[in-house]
């Protein structure tokens, strides 16, 4: 996921004993992969923990605008794939939260900086979903953008987190493929569907090209996590790789990417693309986005009515410990 | 409050795979589960969406004992002087196929 902390003041790792970062950032040069019981310097382990951490929420939350159409969807073979995508998406928050458990910490701790709103999550879920075609959007875009992204991090140094990338890059492509039938069909189909999918990509398209995070030259996570070897490209390169991706499938379905500096550009051979509107990226990562407060509230919600399942499960536990111990 | 402080921390359950074709388990992540059923179907929804596994074992994470990165050096150093454990140790006369 995207760097989404603007509050790290990157202390240098200075307090670390020379001898053995020297021979941990050594390790990173040559390629190895960092393994839970390894030393690390602290400031590597921390800038995990908060970017996996974030990753996860991300997974979690980005389940929401989706659950919003499940019992909306048009067709049955369109909600069973959404069903399944929702699922996975939860499936990923849990793969990487077992990641992140590795480096110390526990997920009860994470889950409950999630709960009160202390720990960030990518700001592209604080978007609502208005239509149908914000689903097919968000599987072409947003889901587009994260596999750029997760497939970079399936070479991270810290060995956790790119399994769990590995693991989940593969299921992403069902993902984006679903998504890209969406918008294929609604373009393909009356002139009312066709202006809806041209809608939904108007108001996505901006929000998705801000999942890569801020210019690396504004990114105060970036070098750090890029010396260390969990960032293997800028978020510059990637976002220019989503666009050069993104541009000939629109094309494809007679989509029109809401851009009129989007140019081809013969000698970096990129499409160039015009400036982001970074103030409205940094309003939404502080709270101030058309649904942060809703999807805090649906997440706690959720959390709180689970909680006699939870309680259940707990007691039903118990019941079978202490009828094993009594018939031993 | 006090229900989400002590909801979830189940134990931590280790999970492995074995994948179709009879290879060896193999591990993929880690589940929370209040018992060894549970765990197995969360391991299950969690690692086996798309018939990944045919089979599953969860193990309670407490109970793995592993070696430690400072063993590197000391623990597994023996096998790599030992050149007589590899067949390129042995020689054979000139153009007859051994293999």
């Amino acid at each position: 996921m995207p760097e989404q902390s603007n509050s790290a003041n990157t202390p240098a790792a200075a307090a670390e004993d020379p001898a053995r970062l020297a021979e941990f950032e050594a390790r990173i040069a040559r390629g190895e992969s960092i393994e839970p019981k390894d030393w690390m310097p602290e400031r590597y382990r921390k800038q995990l923990i908060r970017m996996m951490s974030q990753h996860a929420h991300s997974e979690i939350v980005g389940m929401l605008p989706e659950g919003n159409w499940l019992t909306r969807a048009p067709s049955l073979r369109r909600k069973a794939g959404l069903l399944a995508k929702v699922q996975d998406e939860a499936g990923h928050g849990l793969y990487i939260y077992c990641g992140t458990e590795t480096l110390g910490v526990d997920r009860q701790d994470l889950i409950q900086q999630l709960l009160n709103g202390t720990a960030k999550y990518s700001s592209i879920f604080n978007y609502p979903t208005l239509t149908w075609a914000d689903i097919g959007c968000i599987g072409w875009f947003v889901d587009g953008a994260a596999i750029v992204n997760q497939t970079m991090l399936a070479h991270a140094s810290y060995g956790p987190y790119a399994r769990a990338m590995v693991r989940i890059c593969k299921e992403e492509n069902f993902h984006k493929r679903q998504g890209y039938e969406i918008m294929t069909t609604l373009a393909q189909g009356t002139p009312e569907q066709k202006a809806m999918a041209q809608e939904a990509v108007n108001r996505w398209w901006w929000p998705s090209l801000m999942m890569f995070g801020p210019s690396d030259k504004d990114s105060a996570n970036s070098e750090e996590l890029t010396r260390w070897g969990v960032k293997k490209k800028s978020n510059d390169d990637l976002r220019q790789r989503f666009v050069n991706l993104t541009v000939a499938q629109a094309k494809a379905i007679d989509l029109t990417l809401p851009d009129p500096d989007l140019v081809y550009n013969e000698a970096t051979q990129n499409w160039d693309f015009g400036p982001i509107d970074w103030d409205e990226f940094w309003r939404v990562v502080r709270g101030d986005g058309p649904c942060n407060a809703e999807r805090l509230a649906a997440r706690n919600k959720a959390h709180d009515e689970g909680a006699w399942v939870r309680q259940a499960a707990t007691a039903y536990a118990a019941k079978q410990q202490a009828a094993a111990s009594e018939a031993a | 409050m006090s229900e989400q402080v002590q909801d979830s921390q189940w134990p931590l359950w280790e999970v492995f795979l074995q994948p179709p074709k009879g290879e060896a388990h193999e591990h993929a992540g880690s589940v929370h589960a209040a018992t060894a059923e549970q765990a197995l179907q969360n391991a299950r929804d969690v690692y086996s969406r798309r018939g990944e596994a045919v089979s599953i074992w969860v193990v309670p994470s407490g109970a793995i004992t592993a070696s430690t990165p400072e063993d590197m050096g000391p623990f597994f150093d023996p096998g790599n002087d030992k050149a007589y454990r590899h067949p390129q140790f042995y020689k054979a006369p000139r153009g007859v196929r051994v293999f």
